[in-house]
């Protein structure tokens, strides 16, 4: 430590003003506030706020309440690629090697990519690296398909750093959810490679006999259709290779197929969890999205007239991203609502919004990504009318 | 409005040669510092809703650059005599005028391409660079240099679309020229096997390109926005 830390006070000097890596200032200036505590810390005395909470540990935190689901999606994608190649008996190591080679290179794309642009921009901009990247960094891996071709990853990536972030001003300015923006790229850029039977991966093994890559989305939809039970379909997929995948109990574990984060209901809450104990979430809006999505659902329940409207509400809140979006993309600090009104309300349009879009339109299996961008869009909207009606009430209240 | 007729006059008595540096302004100042598409951001509809590919974007632009020229030439004359209270509806129908000449030629001539283009060419006439030019252009300045200003309007149209619809064919469909005597599939040439980027080909991807060359132009410009 003691070395690396000479050898950075040793370089120092050709980045600061009139040293020769001058323009690169801020790329040095990332590195050094990344390894060691900077130099310009506050003192011990005075009156200055000395809570050492930064925009950097607030991202850590939050890149801490995603492990779990990093860790289970990382077993979970070699778990299920063995089952759909009939070898159930599979050992955990092999389970974890097969997920590792498949996650840890879209992860690394990932970062790559992403903090490749923040550099450039940086460097351009004249401005400190901010640390935005390192969540939506993370996020990226975890709603996308095991077997996603990693140059999709890559330019999805770029396209929602620059597009989706760098347009509007860099980090804190964004409108849309940079993680989902990515993903919303993927899904209208290249359809084929992010729905369908995509989430299981196989590799160069065939498939088990009566391997299906049917989702419980899709199963549901085409219920519609069918006219069938959609929670008797769900509890009888999978006979003979994957007995019981798409049972309610399996579905809040998460042990299925989907993209590589966000099967398991289970690991988002424990990552709601941190995120809400350590305040780096808003427990409103999480909350205020199950109870969107369980409210239409139940909703639509009275209502009855087809299968996927007659499936159990509490199905809605396991089977899809839903968990994982309320969790960590609604959560999003910067393009969530700001006022506490507002977040129920933004929570509650996205949960509607997300059921809304599952059981009535049959183009987009999956509503939570669309949901959320559509909320993120009208937050402003939603806190300016908060805000404006607390002005209205206070003025009633006031004797001038 | 009324100034700027007065000036072109004292010009033009001292017999202003036909390309005068003024004039040439009128072409070249549409195409880039004051583009009516990426600066007045007009005529975004068409923009974005025929540049999938690169034939009907320059049959667009033929179109719509004769249009605004000729209406532009016939408003400029008449611009003396329109009362000024109906001017609109004249103008409206000057260019309805010239709009169905330009649908009836494509139906004719190239009858593919005009059903490709559907409704598109029939809303030249409410296409706003039209009607802007004849307000701010025609209706105050002689005729020749209408007729300039209303060419440089319509190519600084066509450059943008040309752009737009280049980027998005070759990265949408893979292919340059889809439809004309020299088409070509570039990867498919080059022995790439190339994946279609299907959000290009939607009009939300065409608002995003658009989005990003008005973002370059105004880098390599260094424009500001005025508070």
């Amino acid at each position: 430590m003691k070395f690396l830390h000479d050898q950075i006070e040793k370089i120092k000097p050709h980045f600061m003003k009139g040293g020769k890596w001058e323009k690169h200032y801020y790329s040095f200036e990332a590195l050094e506030t990344f390894l060691f505590a900077p130099a310009t810390t506050n003192g011990a005395k005075g009156a200055q706020i000395r809570d050492a909470i930064d925009l950097k540990r607030l991202m850590m935190t939050v890149i801490i309440a995603m492990v779990p689901c990093l860790l289970f999606g990382i077993w979970n994608v070699g778990h299920q690629h063995f089952l759909a190649i009939g070898q159930a008996g599979a050992t955990l190591g092999d389970k974890i090697t097969v997920g590792l080679i498949q996650v840890l290179p879209i992860v690394v794309v990932s970062y790559g990519v992403g903090l490749g642009i923040e550099f450039v921009f940086a460097t351009i901009r004249r401005h400190p690296v901010n640390e935005g990247f390192l969540v939506t960094g993370m996020l990226i891996p975890l709603v996308m398909p095991p077997d996603i071709p990693l140059w999709q990853v890559a330019v999805a990536t770029a396209f929602a750093v620059i597009i989706g972030k760098e347009a509007f001003g860099g980090t804190g300015m964004n409108v849309l959810n940079v993680a989902l923006t990515a993903r919303a790229f993927l899904y209208f850029a290249y359809p084929t490679d992010i729905s369908g039977s995509v989430w299981t991966y196989l590799g160069d093994a065939k498939a088990v006999a009566g391997y299906s890559g049917a989702t419980p989305l899709s199963i549901a939809a085409e219920s519609v259709a069918a006219g069938t039970n959609v929670v008797s379909q769900l509890n009888s997929f999978g006979a003979g290779w994957n007995e019981g995948v798409f049972t309610f109990n399996n579905m809040f574990m998460g042990i299925m197929p989907g993209c590589i984060g966000e099967t398991s209901t289970l690991m988002c809450l424990i990552g709601a969890l941190i995120l809400v104990a350590t305040g780096a979430g808003s427990w409103k809006v999480i909350v205020s999205v199950f109870g969107g999505a369980y409210g239409m659902g139940l909703l639509l329940n009275i209502i009855g007239g087809n299968a996927f409207m007659e499936m159990p509400a509490h199905y809605h809140l396991v089977i899809g991203g839903l968990a994982f979006g309320a969790v960590f993309m609604a959560t999003d600090p910067v393009t969530a609502s700001q006022t506490e009104t507002g977040k129920w309300i933004y929570g509650i349009l996205i949960g509607v919004f997300t059921v809304l879009i599952r059981v009535f339109n049959p183009a987009y299996p999956e509503g939570i990504m669309l949901a959320i961008l559509l909320m993120n869009v009208f937050a402003p909207l939603i806190d300016y009318y908060v805000v404006s009606a607390n002005k209205n009430r206070r003025l009633k209240r006031a004797t001038v | 409005m009324s100034t700027e007729v007065a000036e072109v006059e004292v010009v033009e008595k001292k017999s202003e040669p036909l390309f005068s540096k003024k004039n040439r302004k009128l072409i070249s100042n549409p195409l880039d510092i004051d583009n009516p598409i990426t600066v007045q951001v007009l005529g975004i509809c068409s923009a974005l809703a025929i540049t999938s590919q690169i034939k009907p974007a320059i049959v667009m632009t033929l179109g719509l650059t004769f249009v605004t020229a000729f209406s532009n030439v016939f408003i400029s004359l008449l611009r003396n005599t329109i009362p000024s209270r109906i001017r609109i509806i004249v103008q409206l129908a000057v260019v309805s005028v010239w709009v169905i000449m330009v649908d009836q030629l494509l139906k004719a001539y190239v009858y593919d391409m005009a059903k490709l283009m559907s409704v598109y060419v029939g809303l030249i006439i409410t296409n706003c660079i039209v009607m802007g030019r004849l307000e701010a252009y025609a209706m105050g300045n002689k005729p020749w240099p209408s007729f300039l200003d209303g060419l440089g309007n319509g190519l600084g149209y066509g450059v943008i679309l040309i752009i737009l619809a280049f980027v998005r064919e070759l990265f949408g469909g893979g292919t340059l020229f889809k439809g004309l005597p020299f088409e070509w599939h570039v990867f498919e040439s080059m022995g790439i096997k190339y994946q279609g980027n299907g959000l290009l080909l939607l009009p939300a991807g065409a608002c995003i390109l658009l989005g990003v060359i008005i973002w370059v132009q105004r880098t390599l410009n260094g424009y500001r926005e005025s508070h």
